[in-house]
């Protein structure tokens, strides 16, 4: 994984079959890097729905979440729309996997991004990250503490 | 020991002590059992999520053989966008709390699973004979559904990804939880006691 306190390296990507995200377009925002492996795992215990539920917490501290994985944008937009995700999903799909390899989080052996997460600041300086071990969800209260603790710091300052 | 070992284990070790029960069982949670019993197990759970149904006969089976040695305490963890019905039906499993039925509701809510539209859920209240009128008012409270909401939260931030999820005397509890495996581990606990 990338180490914390570095700026997080610069990417573009699609989000929609016609529209591409920029990292740097997000600037002033808290954002929430969660790479997975792929899209249409198991339902209940599925990371994507969970965050899905979570988004309203996420918001409360103005942090915007974005899930990558090297699946297409047209299946993004199929799995985005059968589990009515409220969120951002980009295809790090051409080059396969090229935003995850930037990111340290690149499973070769499989050819999927691993479970690993980033919160990023307004500033886009990485200031949280978690590597899941396979198969095991990890949950949004390693998010959430990471958010509350950056919000608090922040008053701390000024 | 490898660098990517030894963080692992570290990381195993934080997790360990981060999976606290946030907050901790208290007199606003609906509980079933012996107030000090030494077993203290809660339930994240969803009414419409079919591993919470088969759950739900197993828990019971549990609570009738563990007796005052188990206090169970359920909070809600509805996950709206993969359940439709499963906020409605917590905030219904509330309303009858009012009236003193919580647990009867949350037994004909995990017993009625496959219908729990507002019409199924009308049929559980005139079943239960809970006043009507009174219900109808009360699922409109907005501290109902805030209570879920708190719910739903605090299970987030204890750790909980997926449900049903589990914590025992305040930890979180990742293993199986099938009948036979999970009656025999909470006797184990009974014995180190």
């Amino acid at each position: 994984m990338l180490p914390l306190n570095i700026k997080a390296p610069e990417f573009s990507l699609y989000a929609t079959p016609d529209q591409k995200v920029k990292l740097s377009e997000l600037k002033g925002k808290k954002v929430i890097l969660a790479f997975y492996p792929a899209d249409w795992s198991v339902v209940c215990s599925d990371q994507m729905s969970l965050y899905n539920a979570t988004l309203k917490l996420f918001h409360k501290y103005k942090a915007e979440l974005i899930g990558i994985s090297v699946d297409s944008k047209w299946c993004h937009m199929a799995f985005g729309q059968e589990r009515k995700l409220h969120f951002t999903l980009l295809a790090d799909f051409h080059p396969k996997g090229a935003v995850a390899k930037l990111y340290d989080v690149y499973d070769e052996e499989e050819g999927e991004c691993r479970r690993a997460l980033y919160v990023l600041d307004e500033e886009g300086i990485i200031r949280w990250n978690y590597l899941s071990p396979v198969g095991i969800n990890p949950g949004a209260d390693g998010i959430l503490d990471a958010l509350e603790e950056m919000s608090k710091n922040k008053k701390a300052v000024y | 020991m490898a660098f990517s070992m030894r963080w692992k284990k570290c990381q195993k070790i934080k997790k360990l002590f981060i999976d606290m029960l946030k907050p901790p069982v208290s007199e606003k949670d609906h509980a079933q059992g012996a107030k000090n019993a030494p077993i203290v197990l809660v339930e994240y759970g969803d009414y419409q999520c079919p591993h919470c149904g088969h759950a739900y006969p197993i828990l019971k089976k549990i609570q009738k053989q563990l007796g005052d040695d188990l206090k169970f305490v359920f909070r809600n963890f509805p996950i709206e966008e993969s359940h439709p019905n499963a906020v409605q039906a917590a905030v219904a499993s509330e309303a009858a709390a009012l009236q003193n039925k919580y647990w009867q509701m949350h037994d004909a809510l995990f017993e009625h699973q496959y219908d729990l539209s507002a019409e199924g859920i009308l049929s559980l209240v005139l079943n239960l004979k809970l006043d009507v009128k009174q219900f109808a008012s009360d699922i409109q409270k907005e501290e109902l559904f805030q209570k879920v909401e708190d719910d739903f939260e605090s299970g987030v931030r204890s750790g909980v990804n997926g449900t049903p999820g589990f914590f025992i005397n305040g930890r979180q509890y990742y293993d199986n939880w099938e009948y036979d495996y999970f009656l025999n581990y909470l006797r184990g606990l009974l014995q180190l006691k």
